[in-house]
């Protein structure tokens, strides 16, 4: 599955079938499981048929209206911490910080996650850790 | 505009547009130089095992969570996971739609149904999840993207829906 078509043709895929959505909606609307549903038919179906490799196939699909297309980067500024955001960014620079440690969507998932993984406890759920 | 002359967004042009404005040398886009390969489909897709692997920042309750600097790491999530328990982070897209229905970033609930409905064979017993917005394609090459394949081999898929943001 594709949103960004010019990154795909880039990469090079064998097989890819592109979804004219903002990012973040790769596989759908929210709460539309009948759109939801049709669009991987659409992608299977592509699936199915391709013979070439390196064909992006253009599902067709529309998001509705295309307001989202004059700011399609804009990043998570409205659910990320802002603070530490406004100190360690270039004031020109709206993107979200690459923070280094794990950024949960909620403390309730944090303090779980923290209570399971104590220092003793190898989880094999969460691979490859970097630091 | 019209919806038929909407021309897909150019993210890579976008980005060079962004980075220039901040005085940041340009991002290094992943370039294939080599032709794809081509592996052909071999029998209906409702005798097939498919696997999931998205790179929408997906983790389940009581998993760490992934941050937000080249995280190479990934999160094993099984196939039959309470789709509530599914969660989402990511410093790159506007993540409000996937915590409110995590299926536009991790279309598990399409997934079952197709296979409920006989569409699908069935479901890898994991799906795996990471980040994306990795700035080491080389890590990704050589680290992230072979071990995924080692594990979704092992699972015995037919085929792999992946699913970037």
């Amino acid at each position: 599955m594709t949103s960004a078509w010019s990154i795909t043709a880039a990469v090079n895929p064998p097989r890819a079938a592109f979804v004219d959505y903002p990012l973040g909606h790769t596989t759908g609307q929210p709460h539309d499981p009948t759109g939801q549903r049709a669009l991987l038919e659409a992608a299977f179906t592509a699936f199915e048929e391709a013979t070439v490799a390196g064909t992006i196939v253009d599902l067709g699909l529309h998001w509705g209206d295309d307001a989202w297309r004059a700011d399609p980067m804009r990043g998570d500024s409205r659910t990320a911490p802002k603070s530490k955001a406004d100190r360690g960014a270039p004031r020109s620079d709206s993107r979200t910080e690459r923070f280094d440690t794990p950024q949960y969507q909620s403390d309730e998932d944090r303090e779980l996650a923290e209570l399971r993984h104590g220092e003793e406890i190898a989880c094999r759920a969460c691979v490859g850790f970097d630091d | 505009m019209n919806a038929n002359e909407a021309t897909p967004v150019d993210y890579i042009e976008v980005t060079r547009r962004t980075y220039d404005s901040l005085g940041y040398p340009p991002y290094g886009w992943v370039h294939s130089e080599e032709p794809p390969p081509w592996t052909p489909l071999t029998k209906p897709l409702s005798d097939c095992r498919i696997g999931l692997i998205a790179s929408g920042g997906v983790y389940r309750r009581g998993q760490i969570a992934f941050h937000y600097r080249d995280d190479a790491s990934y999160r094993v999530i099984s196939s039959d996971v309470p789709t509530d328990e599914l969660r989402a982070t990511h410093f790159a897209y506007d993540t409000r739609d996937a915590r409110s229905d995590i299926n536009v970033v991790f279309p598990i609930d399409t997934l079952r149904a197709m296979v409920a409905d006989g569409r699908l064979g069935g479901l890898t017993d994991e799906c795996y999840t990471f980040m994306g917005g990795i700035y080491s394609a080389r890590r990704v090459r050589e680290e992230l993207a072979p071990a995924l394949v080692e594990r979704m081999t092992s699972q015995g898929a037919d085929a792999v829906l992946l699913v970037p943001v």
